[in-house]
C-alpha cells in the first residue's frame, strides 16, 4: 500500500507492502544511499537512522511501524547542530577507513549526544557497540565522540 | 604478496623510467613508463597519470583500490609533493580496468594487494610528478625568456624568483606538452618534502561522514532492480528445483533467475527480493561434499602434516643439528577456516546488452573482473565496461571475483541493469576463505640453551597457483611460506612446505596478513616456548637472535620500553611480545592480558612498535597498524567457521562474532623515523596479534595454547 513518509523534512510518496524495512525503502526507492546494508538482522548497525531522533536500525524498522515519525538518515545529520560537530570531530581525529559504516556510526553517536551531552566512557560503549567496523575505527571513535562532546575543542582527554 | 619483501624489493628499485607526456582532450597527461627487469625486458607503461587540465582540479589517476587503507592519500600525496600541488588542488580518480597502463609493477597485474602499493609506485609517482614539475616550469621559463633554473614551483604555479612573475599550472599545459621529456629528473630531498611525513587529512573521508560516497553497492543506473541470491550451501552442490509461486506473489517480485547453483529473485527493490527469496521452496543437490564436516576437514589436514612436503627453506645442516641436540620443543599450531566479512556484503551491478555489458563494482582485481564478465557473456573484453568504487573493506575478499561471475550470470537474464545483493548469510557462506593452516615447529637448543635448529612444516593451500603462479614455484607457495622460516639467527633451519587444498567447490583465498598471518602464530609461539624451556626472558631471547638485524630489534626495542616489558603486572595479568618482518616492515607487538579464574580474558593493551621506513603519512600509518591490530584480534577472540553437511553453519555476527567497541584494548603504536624505503602497512598490524595474545595468556596463567581462536572455556582453573 502506499506510504507517506517524512524523511529529511520532506514527504516521499512510496508503494510498498508494510513489512518492507526502510532501509531498502530508501536505499532502492527513495534513493537516499548513505544508510548502508551490513546484516540485515540489527547485529552490525550500518543501518542506523533515526527516528523522531532515536536511533534505530532501519534494517529490521518496517515502513508501516515508522508511522508519521519523522525520518533523518546520513545525509541530513550535517544540518543539525550536533550533527555538524560530530562530523568535524570525525575528520579531525582521522576516524574513517573504508567508510563503509561510517553512517551508521555517526547516527549512533549524535544520538547518543543528543541523549547525553558528556557521555562516559560506559556511557559510550553502551551506546556505540551495537555498531560494528571492521576497519577497527573503534578508538578513534570514542575519541572523536569526547571531543564532539566538548564542542569539537582540542584541550582535555583526547581518548 | 609480503613475499614481495623479498622476492621483488631488489626488482623494484632497480627499475628504470621513461616518461610520457602529451596534449589530450586539453591536458597534460603525464604517464611513467618503466622498464621491468623483472619479468619483460621491453619498457612497458605503468602506473598513474597525471592529468592537468587548463583550468580546474588536477586530477591523479590511482591504480590502486581504496578500501579504507588509506591509498588515495599515499599516492596522491606522492605525486602532489614532486608536482608542487596541494591536495586542496587535486582530485584523486580511480583507474579503468587497463592492465596496460596501471598494473602493479611486481604483481604484474592490475591487483590491489599484499600491502605492495606505495611499494610499488613509490618511485614512478614521485618520478611522475617530478617530470610533469620539470617541464612545467621550462614552459613558464620558454614564455618568459628566462633561464628554468631562476624559476621553481609551488602550489601549482611557477614563479620567476628574480621579477615575482607568476603563471599557473593550467595555463602552461599547451607549452609544457611541446617541450622535451627531461630524464632522470631530480627529486625532491626529504628534507624539502612539504607532504610527506606531515598529517595531512586524508582526502577520501570528508565524502564518507555524509553519505555521499559511492560504494559498489550505492550504483543506481537508471531502471535498476535488485536481486537477493541463494547459492547452494554445500560447496560444489546445485540446484535441483525451485517453487516459485509464492515468491512471484510478493509485491515488487519482477523475476526468478536460476541458475545451475543458485536462485535469484528480482525485485523493484531489495526488500521485495529478500521477501520473494525467503517464499521460495528450494531443494539442492548437495553433491559430493554432502556429508563433509570440520572433523572430517581436520582429519584430511592431519593426513597432509604426515605425508609429502616440499622444501621451502633450508640452510646449515638440520639433520646433523637435530641428532647432536635433544633438549628442544615440538608442537602443532592449528588455524581455522575463517571469512572476511567485510563490512559491505558482497555485491555487485551488470546490465547484459547484446553486443555489450556494464558492471559497477567494487574490486581489488577491476581488471579480472572485466575479462570475467567478458568470458561468461561470450563479448570481447573491449565490450565491458567496468566502473570501480570505494570498497566497504576489502581485507582480501574482493581479491577474487566470484560475486561478478555469478552477478553476470543472473543479469544475462534480466532485461536491463539488476544489482545482486549477497545477504551477510550468504556472504559468510560463501566467501573465500582463508583455509585451515597446520604448523608444526621443532626447535632444538644448544648448550646456551638458543635455538640451534629450526623446522618448521607448513600445511595449507596454494593460493598462488590459481591467484598468481608467478609466486608459485617448484611445488611451492611462495607466500604461504613467507616469514616460515623466522626472522632469527639460527644456524640450522628448514622450512617444509605441504599443500592441501579445501575441499573441491570452496573458494579459499587472500586473508589480510596473507601468508604471514598463517605462520605468525607458530614463529613466535615456538620461539616463546623455547625461551621459556631455556629459562630466559622473552624478550631477551629474541634479542640475542637478532644481533644482525637492527631493525627488527629496534621495533622490540622500543616496545618493550614503552610496555614497560618486565615491571610486575600482579596477578592475572601478564604480556606476551611477538614481532614481524614482512611487507618490506618491521614490527613488535606487545600485548597485556587480563584472565581471571573464571577464565574471562580481556585484552587490556597492545603496544604497537614500527619501523616501515620513510613514513608517507603517520595518522594513516597510525590508523593502518590499529586497524591491522583489531581485525587480528577479532580472529585471534572469535574467528572460526565451522562446516556440517558441506556447508558452513554461521552466518552472521551473532554467531561469527568480531570485536566491538567495549571490548577494544587500549593501543599505542609507536613510529620509528627511518630514511629507507617505504615499506607495506595495511596488513603488518595483524599476523602478530594472536601469537603476543597467546604468549600474554601463557605469562598471566602458565597455559601454552596453540589452537586458533583462543577456547576460553579451557583457561578456566578449576
Amino acid at each position: 500500500m502506499a506510504y507517506s513518509l517524512n524523511v529529511n523534512g520532506r514527504i516521499h510518496s512510496v508503494d510498498v507492502d508494510a513489512d518492507t524495512p526502510l532501509l531498502w525503502v530508501l536505499r532502492d526507492v527513495i534513493g537516499l544511499t548513505g544508510t548502508k546494508f551490513g546484516c540485515g538482522v540489527a547485529q552490525c548497525g550500518a543501518c542506523t537512522i533515526h527516528l523522531d531522533g532515536h536511533a534505530v536500525r532501519s534494517c529490521v524498522t518496517t515502513i508501516e511501524s515508522a508511522g508519521s515519525s519523522a525520518i533523518m538518515t546520513i545525509e541530513a545529520i550535517g544540518s543539525t547542530p550536533k550533527g555538524s560537530v560530530v562530523q568535524r570531530a570525525w575528520l579531525e581525529e582521522e576516524v574513517v577507513q573504508c567508510g563503509y559504516c561510517q553512517s551508521g556510526q555517526i547516527m549512533s553517536a549524535v544520538a547518543l549526544l543528543n541523549a547525553n551531552a558528556m557521555p562516559s566512557d560506559g556511557d559510550i560503549d553502551d551506546a556505540m557497540s551495537g555498531n560494528i567496523c571492521r576497519c577497527g575505527t573503534y578508538p578513534r571513535i570514542r575519541a572523536a565522540i569526547k571531543k564532539a562532546a566538548r564542542g569539537g575543542s582540542n584541550t582535555g582527554n583526547g581518548g | 604478496m609480503s613475499l614481495l619483501s623479498r622476492a621483488n624489493d631488489v626488482q623494484l628499485s632497480r627499475r628504470t623510467f621513461v616518461m610520457s607526456a602529451l596534449l589530450a582532450g586539453g591536458s597534460l597527461v603525464i604517464t611513467p613508463r618503466f622498464a621491468a627487469l623483472a619479468q619483460a625486458n621491453e619498457a612497458k607503461p605503468l602506473g598513474a597519470f597525471i592529468r592537468i587540465p587548463a583550468t580546474g582540479k588536477i586530477e591523479l589517476v590511482i591504480a590502486s583500490v581504496e578500501m579504507g587503507q588509506g591509498v588515495y592519500m599515499g599516492l596522491s600525496t606522492l605525486l602532489a609533493e614532486e608536482l608542487e600541488v596541494g591536495l586542496d588542488q587535486i582530485v584523486a580518480v580511480p583507474a579503468p580496468p587497463d592492465p596496460a597502463l596501471y598494473a602493479h609493477p611486481a604483481l604484474g597485474d592490475q591487483i590491489t594487494g599484499g600491502s605492495v602499493s606505495i611499494r610499488g609506485f613509490w618511485e614512478p609517482m614521485r618520478h611522475a610528478g617530478a617530470t610533469a614539475r620539470t617541464m612545467l616550469i621550462a614552459a613558464a621559463a620558454d614564455q618568459w625568456g628566462v633561464p628554468p633554473t631562476g624559476c621553481r614551483a609551488e602550489r601549482g604555479e611557477v614563479i620567476h624568483t628574480a621579477s615575482g612573475r607568476r603563471i599557473g599550472y593550467g595555463a602552461l599545459v599547451e607549452r609544457a606538452a611541446s617541450m622535451p621529456v627531461p630524464r632522470d629528473v631530480a627529486l625532491k630531498p626529504a628534507s624539502a618534502f612539504k607532504l610527506i611525513g606531515k598529517p595531512a587529512r586524508r582526502i577520501d573521508t570528508p565524502a564518507k561522514v555524509n553519505g555521499s560516497a559511492v560504494f559498489g553497492l550505492d550504483a543506481r543506473p537508471a531502471g535498476v532492480k535488485f536481486a537477493a541470491i541463494a547459492i547452494c550451501p554445500t560447496f560444489g552442490g546445485t540446484l535441483q528445483s525451485v517453487n516459485d509461486s509464492e515468491a512471484l506473489k510478493v509485491k515488487g517480485v519482477r523475476q526468478v533467475v536460476k541458475l545451475s547453483d543458485a536462485v535469484a529473485v528480482v525485485a523493484d527493490h531489495t526488500g521485495a527480493a529478500r521477501k520473494g527469496l525467503a517464499a521460495l521452496e528450494v531443494t539442492w543437490d548437495r553433491g559430493v561434499n554432502a556429508t563433509v564436516d570440520t572433523a572430517e576437514l581436520e582429519r584430511r589436514a592431519d593426513a597432509a602434516m604426515a605425508g609429502n612436503t616440499v622444501v621451502a627453506h633450508s640452510s646449515g645442516d638440520i639433520n646433523a643439528a637435530e641428532a647432536a641436540n635433544a633438549r628442544g620443543i615440538e608442537e602443532v599450531y592449528r588455524l581455522p577456516i575463517l571469512p572476511h566479512t567485510a563490512m559491505e556484503p558482497m555485491n555487485c551491478t551488470v546490465h547484459v546488452r547484446p553486443d555489450s555489458c556494464e558492471v559497477w563494482v567494487g574490486t581489488q582485481v577491476v581488471s579480472r573482473a572485466r575479462t570475467a564478465a567478458a568470458q561468461v557473456t561470450g563479448l570481447p573484453v573491449e565490450k565491458v565496461t567496468v566502473h570501480n568504487h570505494f570498497l566497504g573493506g576489502g581485507f582480501g575478499r574482493r581479491l577474487d571475483h566470484d560475486g561478478v561471475i555469478m552477478a553476470v550470470r543472473v543479469a544475462q537474464q534480466v532485461d536491463g541493469p539488476v544489482q545482486v545483493v549477497w545477504s551477510r548469510e550468504e556472504d559468510v557462506r560463501h566467501d573465500s576463505y582463508r583455509y585451515l593452516n597446520l604448523s608444526r615447529i621443532s626447535i632444538r637448543l644448544g648448550p646456551d640453551g638458543m635455538p640451534i635448529s629450526w623446522r618448521h612444516r607448513v600445511v595449507g593451500p596454494a593460493i598462488m597457483a590459481r591467484f598468481l603462479p608467478a609466486f608459485f614455484k617448484d611445488g611451492i607457495d611462495l607466500d604461504i611460506v613467507d616469514i616460515a622460516e623466522s626472522p632469527y639467527e639460527i644456524a640450522n633451519k628448514r622450512v617444509e612446505f605441504a599443500r592441501h587444498e579445501g575441499p573441491e567447490g570452496m573458494l579459499t583465498g587472500n586473508w589480510r596478513g596473507v601468508g604471514p598471518t598463517r605462520n605468525a602464530p607458530a614463529v613466535e609461539g615456538g620461539i616463546d616456548e623455547a625461551a621459556h624451556l631455556a629459562g630466559i626472558d622473552p624478550v631477551e631471547y629474541r634479542r640475542r637472535l637478532l644481533q644482525n638485524n637492527p631493525r627488527l630489534r629496534g621495533v622490540l626495542d622500543l616496545a618493550a620500553a614503552r610496555a614497560g616489558w618486565g615491571n610486575d603486572l600482579g596477578r592475572e595479568r601478564g604480556r606476551g611480545v611477538a614481532l614481524l618482518s614482512a611487507f618490506g616492515s618491521f614490527a613488535a607487538l606487545i600485548a597485556q592480558v587480563h584472565v581471571d579464574p573464571r577464565g574471562a580474558l580481556k585484552v587490556e593493551r597492545l603496544v604497537a612498535a614500527v619501523d616501515c621506513g620513510l613514513i608517507v603519512n603517520p595518522e594513516v600509518l597510525r590508523q593502518q597498524v590499529e586497524s591491522g591490530i583489531i581485525y587480528g584480534l577479532s580472529a585471534t577472540l572469535y574467528g572460526r567457521l565451522t562446516i556440517e553437511q558441506g556447508a558452513v553453519v554461521e552466518s552472521n555476527f551473532d554467531d561469527q562474532p568480531v570485536l566491538r567497541l567495549n571490548e577494544c584494548p587500549q593501543i599505542d603504536v609507536h613510529l620509528v623515523e627511518s630514511a629507507e624505503a617505504p615499506g607495506g602497512i595495511g596488513e603488518l598490524g595483524t599476523p602478530g596479534v594472536a601469537p603476543a595474545v597467546m604468549n600474554a595468556i601463557f605469562a598471566a596463567t602458565g597455559q601454552r595454547l596453540r589452537t586458533l581462536p583462543i577456547d576460553t572455556a579451557g583457561l578456566r582453573r578449576s
